[in-house]
């Protein structure tokens, strides 16, 4: 099957299985290896990417859903103002450890970031509750997310 | 490799159904979980995503109508879910995650059937009605009889849950949702249980709903407990009553997340959190 999409920005086409999954087709056909793989069941959070925007869990999601769609992954940082932000708050406030996790983090709050204008510590919690991080992290993540926010409304900069 | 098909009207839909063994996809959350673990081999995908009749919530004078496809985090920013359905938008809030719930739909879990679907519960006190659509018409069937096991629905063979429709409630009410698990995101609940109360001008519950998840092959409700409330002033008195009733009634299993004992007993306790710690009750 011909899948066009726009892949962090470009016009893409790709010829795929109409059932791969988006996670398998990112990572295995298109060398995008940023987004990774973890449990393969929705429940860690680590393939999200953004679609249209918002946040979907690319190990649940078929290639043909793709058609027509505009995809976002860690890679596209350059073309989006809140994934670069988060990038270099997740950097400055040592949120990264082992790092696996970090891009499903991102685009989590990414996506949250572009719902919730109004969002809190608290909100940045939920928001990031379906992304698991094995070296226990969270802490400096929740700061990250929450050093990203301010930067982006404008305020404090650490 | 399967076939994903994509219709982007009811009309483009309706031929592809003729195939039995090809799965509808409302989100992929669940199904594309089981056919990982070896549970489902569908021939095709159906996906219903891209048909805008399925989406969407409707008011009407005195009912609200969901779209089945319409997704959990939609259902959740929706003000007239927020402000006429309390019981849902509480119950949404629990379901899986943000990224699960940007992608699950409504009709996929109700669809999905299971025991703990989160947003059962609240659509059996709300008494929502189904409308089940195919090529020749369509059927109303009220969500009790629709599931009828783990898993099990009335759905027949050319058919899809369209959409959901509730009553939008009026006068002095209590809802009420809450899960216990053993996390907050991503857990299946140990128990559930919505609560929907009328009251009267003068504060006498005028009726009671509840419906717990969890607890039994499907929804359990309770008759007898809601028919002790009926006419009473709320206190700690009788809702130790109805808690009791509702206690003996529910039907657990003992599995990896709780025993059956606990589970009885959180049944009961999840009543009494309504009063007096629903404190919108005095």
């Amino acid at each position: 099957m011909e899948i066009r999409f726009v892949l962090n920005g470009k016009e893409t086409q790709v010829s795929t299985a109409p059932d791969r999954r988006v996670v398998d087709l990112l990572r295995e056909d298109l060398g995008l290896t940023g987004t990774k793989e973890g449990c393969g069941s929705g429940e860690c959070g680590a393939c999200a990417v953004l679609v249209n925007g918002e946040s979907r869990l690319s190990c649940l999601m078929l290639a043909a859903q793709l058609d027509g769609k505009a995809l976002t992954t860690i890679e596209g940082a350059p073309e989006d103002g809140r994934l670069q932000a988060l990038q270099e708050a997740f950097v400055r406030c040592g949120a990264v450890q082992c790092g696996f996790c970090s891009p499903g983090m991102i685009i989590a709050a990414a996506d949250l970031l572009g719902a919730r204008p109004d969002t809190g510590r608290e909100a940045i919690r939920e928001g990031l509750s379906g992304n698991l991080c094995r070296c226990t992290g969270y802490a400096k993540i929740v700061d990250a997310v929450q050093a990203a926010f301010e930067k982006l409304q404008g305020g404090p900069t650490p | 490799m399967r076939e994903v098909f994509s219709p982007e009207s009811l009309e483009a839909l309706w031929p592809l159904l003729e195939a039995p063994s090809w799965a509808l996809l409302a989100g992929g959350t669940d199904l594309l979980v089981k056919m990982r673990a070896g549970r489902s081999d569908p021939a095709a995908f159906i996906c219903l995503e891209r048909i805008a009749e399925l989406r969407g919530v409707r008011e009407g004078e005195t009912d609200l109508w969901i779209g089945a496809c319409t997704s959990h985090a939609e259902l959740i920013c929706h003000p007239l879910v927020e402000r006429h359905l309390p019981v849902l938008h509480q119950a949404l809030r629990t379901l899986g995650s943000p990224l699960i719930r940007r992608m699950g739909t409504l009709g996929g879990n109700i669809c999905t059937a299971s025991p703990a679907g989160d947003t059962l519960p609240p659509l059996y006190v709300l008494d929502a009605v189904l409308e089940l659509r195919s090529q020749s018409g369509m059927r109303r069937v009220p969500i009790g009889e629709f599931i009828t096991g783990p898993g099990r629905t009335g759905l027949e063979q050319g058919e899809i849950l369209a959409g959901v429709r509730v009553e939008k409630p009026g006068g002095r009410q209590v809802h009420h949702f809450e899960k216990v698990g053993q996390r907050k995101a991503m857990a299946i609940g140990v128990a559930s249980m919505a609560a929907l109360l009328r009251l009267s001008v003068d504060g006498e519950i005028f009726s009671a709903r509840f419906a717990w998840g969890s607890v039994g092959p499907t929804v359990m409700t309770c008759a007898p407990a809601e028919a002790l409330l009926a006419g009473k002033r709320p206190s700690r008195g009788v809702f130790e009553q109805a808690a009791a009733v509702a206690m003996a009634a529910v039907a657990p299993i003992d599995d990896v997340r709780a025993s059956a004992e606990y589970r009885r007993r959180v049944s009961g306790n999840l009543l009494l959190r309504l009063f007096p710690e629903g404190s919108t009750l005095t």
